[in-house]
């Protein structure tokens, strides 16, 4: 027999929960972090392309110009948008601060907010959205 | 309350005499001084490479072919896939159990991140010093 003589319930219930801000946050964290690693494939993609030629560049432009690529783009920029704001609460709670659950919940909160904020921003200051271009990234005029 | 745990092992633990491979901490680490350098590089990287895609093909090169772009191309991309190999680790540890796929998966994951790499380096050095 086992000599552990603890009587307290072993973590984890894996049938007894509920959602919270921050159980969210870190599986988001998580699934953002792999779809980054995803999507860093398309960078790779775009570099490479643009060194060998237009042969291989007009292809794939074309390809992330459609509306499915446009929409794998922005759940790129929108992955990485997240990831990055909420990395930067995780090295903050690895210093030690901003871990009380009321201030972890707020923060998850908050983190979620300005991601998507962050993408929309992104899209809209750099010319994505068709129509809207407050810089002229486009070179429209 | 009870007595304080003295030894935090589990007897499974125990059993099974798997225990630390050393390495946890160097880990921890670079993933996340990794992860300082990319706050700076990745908003850089976002910005400037959607710039760079307006201008066409042409824009393209122009963009990768700039020195301080190449260097910083290399340093953005390098960065994230040192910081997602160390990620995905974590995340095959966690997941796969049995022996032998796992330690298949964290090959290919090193495997993958070098290629990646390779074909950066390639990329921008092709461009940049043509
Ligand atoms: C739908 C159910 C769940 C999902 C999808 C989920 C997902 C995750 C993920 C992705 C992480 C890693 C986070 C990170 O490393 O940043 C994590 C960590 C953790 N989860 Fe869950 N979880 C679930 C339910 C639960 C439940 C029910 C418990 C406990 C009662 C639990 C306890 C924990 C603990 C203690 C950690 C931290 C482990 C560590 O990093 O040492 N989870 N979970
Ligand atoms: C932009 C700045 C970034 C910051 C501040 C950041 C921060 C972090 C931190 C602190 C962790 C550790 C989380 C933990 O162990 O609980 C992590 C995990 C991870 N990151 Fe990042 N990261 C960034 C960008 C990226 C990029 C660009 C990629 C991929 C290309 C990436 C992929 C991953 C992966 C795959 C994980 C593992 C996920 C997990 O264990 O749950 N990250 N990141």
């Amino acid at each position: 027999m086992s000599s552990w003589t603890d009587k307290r319930p072993m973590s984890p219930h894996t049938t007894i929960w509920k959602w919270h801000l921050t159980m969210a946050s870190s599986i988001l964290h998580r699934v953002t972090g792999v779809g980054n690693y995803i999507g860093i494939f398309l960078v790779v993609a775009w570099l490479f392309a643009t060194a060998v030629g237009p042969d291989y560049y007009e292809p794939l432009s074309g390809l992330i110009g459609s509306i499915w690529g446009q929409l794998i783009l922005f759940g790129f920029t929108l992955s990485v948008s997240y990831h990055a704001i909420n990395g930067v609460r995780h090295l903050f709670m690895d210093a030690g601060m901003a871990l009380n659950p009321k201030t972890g919940s707020f923060l998850s909160g908050l983190v979620l907010v300005l991601a998507v904020a962050m993408a929309v921003a992104v899209w809209l200051l750099s010319g994505l959205v068709p129509g809207v271009d407050p810089l002229n990234m486009t070179g429209a005029v | 309350m009870s007595k304080p745990q003295q030894n935090f092992r589990t007897p499974l633990g125990k059993v099974r005499g798997l225990g630390s491979a050393k390495h946890g901490a160097g880990h921890f680490i670079t993933q996340r001084v990794s992860a300082v350098a990319l706050i700076f590089l990745v908003p850089w990287f976002l910005i400037s490479l959607i710039g760079a895609v307006r201008g066409g093909y042409d824009g393209a090169l122009a963009w990768v072919a700039d020195p301080i772009n190449a260097v910083l191309i290399l340093l953005a991309v390098g960065a994230s896939l040192y910081h997602m190999r160390l990620g995905m680790q974590v995340v095959v540890e966690d997941y796969i159990a049995k022996h032998s796929t796992k330690a298949v998966l964290l090959m290919l994951n090193t495997f993958v991140c070098i290629v990646l790499f390779a074909a950066t380096a390639y990329a921008v050095l092709k461009i940049a010093i043509a």
